[in-house]
């Protein structure tokens, strides 16, 4: 068991997860990645876990295993994210219940037993992921924006029911990434979305590391329940 | 049963956990009958939710399952499975037995 502070980053595999496994690596952070794949990412530092969050008994098992290992965590990014761009009345049942496990649940039972394995923990935080097409209320996202705005919701009441255990609960809004899960956008709208930003470029990884960055540090013991929206988005 | 005593003793070091935090006023005596949350409940939402995880772990290190003391009574006062020792040990007893036939 090490001293070193423990954070589990979900949706590890590739794009934003995979970069801020790196990113607190580098940082001294010992960290556990979950995908439903597998990671190449090598690191005496680093484990990954194939593990579905929507999967209530596997979420459970991995955050049992960090607390016999390390004696708890205290960080989690709740990363993991999937997207599906359609029109509401061409929208699948099946997708809708898959974007909410995904993005809902999992964010959900993710806070739940992290949360547990947290307590006790020197300046514990949770950091859920929000869009800005949620604020934007962007067509053809409907799914999407609505599962990240339930994450919101839930980021806003967790705050208010962990602040008594001293962990912190806030969320990030990102605006586009260039990650796999925009790249079936077409250009023509996502120009169309940048021009609805203050500031009109894509963000990049470091714009999210920087917010982050500012969650984790022990002098924002204060700041809970907010969600910070890149691009100048509100 | 056999599994009775080994159930009871990993409430027993939850309580005595929740007392080494409680002031001496305040400390939980152990027995089936124990109120735990509820109207004569010793414990208020968030002392509850200490003890949901202290059983956790300790039924993970007792048999080695994990298992989630999630309940959508757990809040109620009246038909809570928190409610005492007796009515958590009877809970636990059907979540074991739910993992053995999975």
């Amino acid at each position: 068991m090490s001293n070193l502070p423990v954070m589990v980053v979900t949706g590890a595999r590739k794009g934003i997860g995979r970069y801020l496994c790196e990113y607190y690596l580098e940082r001294g952070y010992q960290v556990a990645g979950c995908s439903r794949g597998t990671s190449d990412l090598q690191s005496d530092r680093y484990e990954h876990f194939e593990v579905d969050v929507a999967d209530e008994q596997a979420v459970k098992t991995m955050f049992s295993a960090l607390r016999r290992r390390h004696g708890g965590i205290q960080a989690l990014l709740n990363n993991a994210g999937i997207a599906s761009m359609n029109h509401v009345l061409t929208t699948p049942m099946k997708t809708v219940r898959s974007i909410f496990d995904t993005n809902f649940v999992g964010t959900f039972l993710c806070c739940r037993e992290a949360a547990k394995v947290m307590v006790r923990q020197s300046h514990p935080r949770i950091v859920n992921f929000a869009t800005v097409a949620t604020p934007l209320q962007l067509e053809g996202e409907a799914i999407y924006a609505a599962s990240k705005a339930a994450v919101v919701s839930l980021t806003e009441i967790l705050a208010r029911e962990l602040a008594p255990l001293g962990i912190t609960a806030n969320a990030l809004g990102p605006t586009p990434v260039p990650t796999d899960l925009i790249r079936s956008v077409p250009q023509e709208k996502m120009d169309r979305l940048l021009d609805r930003q203050a500031i009109r470029r894509f963000g990049e990884f470091r714009d999210i590391s920087n917010v982050i960055d500012f969650f984790l540090r022990s002098e924002s013991d204060f700041v809970t329940g907010q969600t910070i929206y890149l691009g100048g988005v509100s | 049963m056999a599994d009775n005593e080994r159930v009871l003793g990993v409430i027993r070091d939850a309580v005595e956990e929740i007392n080494s935090t409680l002031p001496e006023d305040q400390q939980l005596e152990f027995s089936e009958e124990t109120a735990l949350f509820g109207p004569s409940g010793a414990l208020d939402s968030m002392g509850l939710v200490n003890f949901v995880v202290a059983v956790e772990q300790g039924l993970e290190e007792e048999f080695g399952v994990s298992v989630v003391l999630a309940d959508e009574k757990a809040m109620s006062r009246r038909t809570s499975p928190f409610r005492t020792v007796g009515s958590l040990k009877d809970y636990i007893h059907t979540l074991l037995e739910e993992k053995q036939h999975v």
